[in-house]
């Protein structure tokens, strides 16, 4: 058989799975660009994770009770968790996690974009828990059904913390809805500034989006952008109202005949101008991330020559 | 209970909280910050225990005052000079090397507590201590890992891990002194005699920093006051940064 003849069989095969809602497995064939597409949403996937770690961080210090303190603490643990899943997910498509930092720090590979907007009071952590990871869930939900075998397994694992994520946010915005009119101002503060950023998780509009057509056809993503968003906008009116808090968007409506909320407009050119990396937080988040990494390597190091020295010892002895 | 041991116990309840809240913050300013993604975890891990662990002692301290206080009245509501922890805990992050063997010293430290206070009288803190001594059985285990690692690893980490040694050395003494309040206590068989316990402390701090090629210090330098609120200046800036947003908004729930 030549080489073409046995690549489109191996083509064939691989969409007949696909289609057939089998999950691809690390040792599968599979087509380069649907590898490369999958590294790309996976590390992009567990650098959010990691990114996402410093905002929260910056609260840590500051939590304002002991039990608040504990459930942040608890919380950015599971995030650090999940990109380590998610690099290892990453790493069975034959990528290494050295290469996927180093993809992060040039700026080539992307993380979520929410985590470039200050986290500036405490409200912001009820905001960031309750929209940024309840949008994440949206997403990840829709994820437990991806194409790629240790992703979608993943995505199961990480979607029962995430929803306890949500809830430890969601409960921190109803203290304070609760609380004093300071409290409440705060809450209302956050959501204001959160909100927006927050539709925008899901991406560009479909019309738009540069690897949703192949994407969905391969089965990696199995809702459309606006889809996602719909159902996130549509969950948290309820919530909002729930709050008593004013809702962001002015031309939130509820239409009838679509049995959805049809809302106002998002500022595109704020979406592609932090995505380009001119946000409040894009140099600050990866140079953070970068003098962590420098400072490290000391450590690593060590660890390294540390092991050598073990494993000589070890051969003399043998 | 007598007033005199109730209140005594309370005191000492405190000191135990202040311990835990204090280390338990320091750690957390690791968070984002590790030399890999695993000490990310694994700090934010031995975080949450020391926070777990004050609020359980703030939470009996609030129990035994019996004033309306809670247990956040006590992280939150008291300045540095009300403050009773130790010195050591309040020193600050430094580098990798300053926070493993400050866990190393803390961590051989309470192995010794932690089963001593599992036999005290009052029943409320020989529980909290034998929740506590399974998690410092495994940082113990981490921090000891990483001293052997740090200390024989490259000239950098040892280098760095002899310079933390030796400026930590001065605050461990007062780990093993006691005042008024916590004699009477040991008495009583509900506080911990830690004076009879340096020596098998330095014994086993001795043989891990031998084993790692660092050098045990000499004893001549020891700087104390964190039981009678003497501290260094670290612990103003820590509560303050603790403290700001409880303060900022008083009396609220959150």
């Amino acid at each position: 058989m030549s080489y073409e003849k046995q690549v489109s069989l191996q083509e064939q095969q691989f969409m007949d799975k696909i289609n057939a809602e089998e999950k691809i497995e690390p040792k599968d064939w599979m087509p380069e660009k649907y590898r490369k597409n999958l590294i790309r949403q996976i590390s992009q996937h567990a650098h959010s994770e990691v990114i996402g770690m410093q905002p929260e961080g910056n609260f840590l210090t500051r939590a304002p009770s002991l039990r608040r303190k504990a459930i942040l603490l608890s919380k950015i643990q599971d995030e650090a968790g999940h990109g380590l899943y998610l690099y290892s997910a990453a790493e069975t498509l034959g990528t290494t996690r050295e290469e996927m930092i180093e993809a992060l720090q040039s700026g080539k590979a992307k993380y979520a974009s929410i985590f470039n907007y200050p986290a500036l009071t405490w409200g912001d952590m009820g905001a960031i828990g309750w929209l940024v990871d309840g949008a994440a869930i949206v997403n990840q939900v829709s994820l437990q059904r991806t194409s790629y075998g240790p992703y979608s397994r993943g995505m199961i694992r990480i979607c029962k913390e995430e929803s306890f994520h949500q809830r430890q946010g969601y409960d921190i915005m109803l203290s304070l809805v609760n609380g004093t009119p300071e409290q409440k101002a705060m809450a209302q503060d956050s959501l204001n500034r959160f909100y927006w950023p927050a539709l925008m998780m899901f991406g560009p509009h479909d019309s738009e989006s540069a690897h949703s057509a192949k994407s969905m056809e391969w089965k990696i993503k199995r809702e459309t952008n606006d889809d996602l968003r719909q159902k996130f906008i549509d969950q948290t009116a309820s919530q909002i109202e729930f709050l008593g808090l004013e809702h962001p968007d002015k031309d939130l409506k509820w239409n009838e005949e679509r049995g959805h909320y049809d809302s106002g407009e998002i500022d595109w050119e704020e979406f592609y101008n932090v995505i380009a990396g001119n946000g409040h937080c894009n140099r600050q988040r990866l140079e953070h991330h970068i003098q962590a990494h420098e400072e490290g390597a000391w450590v690593r190091e060590a660890l390294a020559a540390y092991n050598a020295k073990k494993q000589a010892k070890k051969t003399k002895a043998a | 209970m007598s007033n005199d041991i109730k209140s005594a116990t309370l005191e000492y309840t405190t000191r135990l909280g202040d311990d835990s809240i204090v280390l338990g913050h320091r750690i957390s300013e690791w968070v984002s910050r590790g030399p890999f993604l695993e000490e990310d975890i694994a700090y934010a891990n031995v975080a949450l225990d020391y926070v777990g662990r004050a609020r359980m002692f703030f939470g009996y301290a609030a129990e035994l005052a019996s004033d309306g206080r809670t247990e956040d009245d006590f992280a939150y509501m008291r300045d540095d000079r009300q403050y009773r922890n130790l010195l050591l805990m309040e020193m600050p992050r430094g580098d990798f090397a300053y926070s493993q063997v400050r866990q190393l010293f803390v961590d051989v430290y309470y192995s010794l507590v932690l089963p001593e206070l599992m036999d005290s009288k009052d029943d409320t803190l020989a529980a909290i201590a034998a929740k506590a001594i399974k998690e410092t059985r495994y940082h113990l285990r981490r921090s000891r890992d990483w001293v052997l690692r740090l200390g024989d690893g490259t000239e950098e980490s040892h280098q760095r891990a002899q310079k933390a040694v030796d400026s930590l050395w001065g605050y461990t003494h007062e780990m093993f002194e006691m005042d008024e309040t916590e004699s009477v206590l040991a008495d009583n068989d509900i506080g911990v005699d830690t004076t009879k316990l340096r020596d098998e402390w330095l014994r086993q701090v001795s043989s891990i920093l031998t084993e790692a090629t660092l050098e045990v210090p000499e004893d001549g330098w020891a700087v104390r006051g964190g039981r009678i609120g003497y501290h260094t200046e670290n612990l103003g800036h820590l509560l303050t940064e603790m403290q700001f947003v409880h303060r900022s908004y008083p009396g609220c729930q959150w």
